[in-house]
């Protein structure tokens, strides 16, 4: 399917837990600071993500996943405030001002939207997009840049790449576009790719393509990446560990294998339940009743109690992300394992 | 791209003839006889019947019609009955006048307007932002006759950096030009660079949200990349389509701006072509100016697809 | 615009982003809740005002010529000062805001009002939306000053000319934006379903069309007449306006110009008044937009 020629990498030997850690990020917060005072929209988010390891970020619209994402990498709006550690290959980069945070931008960390149609721009060239970011990134000159430039979109699977330089993003397919947007994250061969939902805005067949990219650049470059999506078939699939948002917390995190087959927060369970599976004789899908509480109408103590089946008095109190025996979850009344 | 600036030019053909018809109308449906009133009391009903022949008064509308289009089509505009000279002869002379003024004007609005647009999309909500946003409902108000004669008052009849009026050809040098030509090209830019600055402000807020200029700064370019090549790329667009208005509309504050400063230029020609009863001249004015902005616009739709692919491949 | 959409952190922008709740106040309401909106308002009654009662607040022929009187200062005398003729400036700006107000407003009503009709016929008959639309390109491109300058020409100045001639230039602007309204509305269910069960159309335009559009029209009002009373000022200004034997705020400044070194006040005070009415209709039109049409309004 691709058309790269690249040989493809042997299987993973090194064991996952034995490799570097690329980003930490610890007890991280974020408000926005409005006339009213501060307005919280992510509290206390904690996860790691090493080498070659895929971590999905999962959640209804409205949980705070792609403001955690912006956060990472240092594009969060002027007026939020935040707090926490943020930890790139080692550098506290949360420490850091915002010159040199945005220099880490695109040499570091790369960021792949969900709509590439809007997130490359619509007037100028790819070429010239693509060329910008390597001239800065890497002080590359204009013809080695475009000669870079065409390499990588070889290498995402774009026939004819000399063309599609000199051509605009509005000439291309949805998945034509995705690729170039992959080709620009990883341009200046980052360590740590953020994808919010890569694939929402695509076509199912084309999903599919884009994903066994992602995976084979994964792969070959060692990529750390954080992968946003609220597709749990996607992290089951695709990612070694899930971090589950809700309402602005981390309310379950483990191994993905686990956190699909056997959820423990009940907020995980309704997102599998919600989901169309084919394999499991369900003929009914289950709907979590309700919409995730608007930001700054949090409910006291457990912010799923509201909808939960489970929540009782005790749920008036917050709970706190606690180790069960596989996953970490934040629940008073956590389900059973294979329930 | 032909076909897009072919396509473009079937649109502008009503500008060019609307108002002509309009005042062809005018002309001919008015009350009393055009010939009369440009003979005035004097003339001797054979000078009026000649003269009715010459403009062909004698034939039926239509056949006026006709001809008039013949005319112009051959760009044949007949004789100004003032100055006896053909009105092609005449024109030129006044509308170069304009056609310069109205682009220093239209300069002076796009460098003021986009610069203080962008700096206040870029303090949004801060003291300058506010006081752009306020200093620009003002500049919108200001009548721009009035403003002439502020301008006058200060620089001129106070500080004395200008002259009170009158008009040097850039041919006496860029210098005695620009003397002339800085007061009255300022008083006629400045409610368009008013427009501009609110149009270039929302414009550039409108983008700044766009996700690409997210991208943008996620691949890790400098601030000044992502504000000077990929946001001003697409916001400047709605400021080159209002150009073309702004054009339109400064060519009629001309004629006040050029009364003011005694300009030689093509609007002080029409109010006294009018004043004078001198209607192939006044039918001529209108016609330039129709040309002028047919020109214009065309340039600018030439800009516009310049900047923006997508219209290219329509 | 539901709160949830504005406030949920995926699609935050910026902690400043308002939230825009629907309430069941009245316009007027919600108008008497915007500062600019009260000032502009309150300003424009004391211009109206100042001018209908003129002839009480300052008695007299404003065109009275006193030589004697000429280049006097702004004083308790002369609030204003007096002109190269004597006459009292004071005077001749309440009188002439009668001209400049009443010439506007004239102007916005025949103008807004064929706008609607034609609007209406436009958003409806396809044939006739193909010309008219047209005849708007070659009007709103081309400057009006320039067709009203020729029309009075050839009519000859007089308050009817500036009337018809503005009147004609400014339907324009304001017939494309009810027709696009129009085309909007026109789509909505309870216009189909009204058209199928066979309202007549007269009907469905005073029931069911007009009210639709009569918020962009109410702005739109606004601006029309500030751009009434600047062409009405400009064309006067330069002498093919209302004619020399009406006095107006564009008239007024006409001579003025001739001696600004010595008396400057001629020029500043009818200007003043001219820019004062402009502005605050500006003002009146972007709160009523505010007012009317958050969505639209958020950044100015």
């Amino acid at each position: 399917m691709t058309a790269h020629s690249a040989p493809m990498p042997a299987e993973i030997v090194v064991p996952l837990a034995a490799r570097r850690t690329v980003l930490e990020v610890e007890n991280l917060s974020l408000s926005f600071r409005n006339a009213d005072g501060l307005l919280p929209i992510v509290t206390d988010v904690s996860f790691s993500i090493r080498e070659g390891e895929a971590v999905a970020l999962v959640g209804e619209s409205g949980c705070g996943k792609s403001i955690t994402a912006s956060a990472i990498m240092g594009i969060a709006p002027e007026n939020a405030v935040i707090g926490g550690r943020i930890v790139l290959n080692g550098q506290e980069i949360s420490a850091l001002g915002p010159k040199d945070r945005r220099k880490l931008c695109g040499r570091h960390m790369g960021f792949i939207f969900q709509e590439p149609m809007t997130a490359l721009h619509p007037t100028l060239s790819i070429g010239r997009q693509m060329t910008d970011t390597l001239k800065h990134n890497l002080g590359l000159s204009q013809s080695a840049a475009t000669q870079r430039a065409a390499e990588l979109l070889d290498r995402v699977g774009i026939p004819r790449a000399r063309d599609i330089l000199r051509g605009y993003v509005h000439e291309l397919s949805g998945g034509m576009r995705q690729r170039v947007m992959i080709a620009l994250a990883i341009s200046c061969g980052p360590s740590l790719i953020i994808a919010d939902e890569p694939t929402t805005a695509l076509d199912v067949t084309i999903q599919a393509q884009v994903l066994d990219l992602l995976e084979d650049m994964r792969r070959e470059m060692d990529l750390a990446m954080l992968f946003i999506t609220h597709d749990l078939e996607v992290v089951g699939d695709f990612c070694d560990r899930a971090v589950v948002m809700y309402a602005g917390d981390v309310v379950e995190r483990g191994q993905s294998a686990d956190i699909t087959r056997h959820p423990s927060h009940p907020y995980a369970r309704g997102l599998i339940d919600a989901v169309p599976a084919h394999d499991d004789g369900r003929t009914r899908l289950t709907p979590i009743l309700g919409t995730v509480p608007p930001v700054g109408q949090w409910p006291e103590g457990c912010r799923f109690a509201p909808r939960c089946g489970r929540a009782d008095e005790k749920c008036r109190t917050r709970p706190r992300l606690e180790t069960l025996s596989q996953t970490d979850v934040r629940c008073w009344h956590p389900l059973e394992a294979g329930a | 791209m032909l076909r897009y600036l072919f396509k473009r030019f079937l649109l502008i053909l009503p500008t060019i003839f609307v108002p002509l018809i309009l005042v062809f109308l005018l002309l001919r449906l008015s009350p009393g006889d055009p010939a009369g009133m440009m003979l005035g009391d004097q003339a001797t009903p054979e000078q009026i019947a000649a003269l009715r022949t010459q403009l062909g008064l004698d034939q039926p509308i239509w056949m006026q019609f006709v001809l008039w289009l013949k005319g112009i089509v051959t760009l044949d505009l007949g004789n100004s009955i003032f100055f006896r000279e053909p009105v092609m002869q005449i024109i030129p002379r006044y509308a170069t006048v304009t056609i310069l003024l109205t682009s220093v004007a239209l300069v002076l609005a796009v460098v003021i307007g986009v610069t203080l647009g962008l700096v206040s999309a870029m303090n949004r909500n801060k003291p300058i932002d506010r006081g752009v946003v306020t200093t620009a409902v003002l500049g919108i108000s200001l009548p721009e006759f009035w403003f002439a004669l502020l301008l006058i008052f200060v620089f001129a009849v106070t500080l004395r950096w200008f002259p009170v009026a009158g008009y040097n050809s850039p041919d006496a040098g860029i210098i005695a030009f620009g003397a002339t030509i800085f007061l009255p090209a300022l008083a006629l830019g400045v409610r368009q660079s008013a427009l501009m600055t609110r149009m270039m402000r929302s414009s550039m807020l409108d983008v700044l949200n766009e996700p690409y200029i997210t991208t943008a700064r996620a691949q890790g370019l400098p601030e000044t990349t992502v504000l000077g090549r990929y946001a001003m790329r697409t916001a400047a667009m709605p400021v080159v389509t209002v150009a073309g208005l702004s054009a339109g509309y400064m060519l009629g504050g001309a004629v006040a701006i050029e009364i003011i400063f005694a300009l030689p230029g093509l609007g002080r020609m029409l109010v006294e072509a009018v004043g004078r009863r001198d209607y192939p001249l006044v039918e001529g004015g209108v016609l330039t100016i129709s040309l002028v902005l047919a020109v214009l616009n065309l340039l600018i739709d030439l800009v516009y697809a310049l900047l923006d692919p997508r219209i290219r491949y329509q | 615009m539901s709160v949830t959409q504005a406030t949920s952190p995926d699609r935050l922008t910026g902690g400043d982003e308002e939230v825009f709740v629907t309430t069941n106040k009245s316009v007027w309401q919600r108008l008497m809740a915007n500062p600019t909106a009260v000032v502009s308002i309150a300003a424009l009654v004391v211009l109206s005002l100042s001018a209908i009662l003129a002839p009480l607040l300052a008695p007299g022929n404003p065109l009275k010529v006193t030589p004697a009187d000429r280049f006097i200062p702004p004083g308790l005398e002369h609030f204003f000062g007096t002109d190269n003729l004597g006459r009292d400036m004071f005077k001749m700006v309440l009188h002439g805001g009668r001209t400049s107000l009443l010439v506007g407003l004239i102007v916005t009503v025949i103008s807004m009002g064929i706008a609607v009709v034609l609007g209406a016929i436009s958003g409806f008959y396809r044939q006739v939306d193909v010309v008219l639309m047209r005849l708007v390109d070659g009007l709103m491109a081309f400057p009006g000053i320039v067709l009203a300058t020729a029309a009075a020409g050839i009519m000859g100045p007089s308050m009817t000319t500036v009337i018809t001639s503005l009147s004609i230039v400014l339907i324009a602007p304001s017939l494309r934006i009810v027709r696009g309204q129009v085309l909007v509305v026109r789509e909505l269910q309870m216009i189909e379903a009204a058209r199928s069960v066979g309202v007549p159309t007269l009907r469905l335009f005073t029931r069911y069309i007009l009210p639709a559009v009569s918020s962009p029209i109410l702005v739109q009002a606004s601006f029309i007449f500030s751009a009434a009373v600047l062409g009405e000022a400009g064309l006067s200004f330069i002498g093919v306006g209302i004619g020399p034997k009406e006095l107006s705020w564009g008239n007024a400044l006409t001579e003025a110009r001739n001696y600004i070194s010595q008396a400057p006040w001629i020029v500043l005070f009818p200007g003043l008044a001219l820019m004062l009415t402009i502005l605050a209709l500006n003002l009146l039109g972007d709160s009523l937009r505010d007012v009317l049409d958050p969505r639209l309004a958020r950044r100015r």
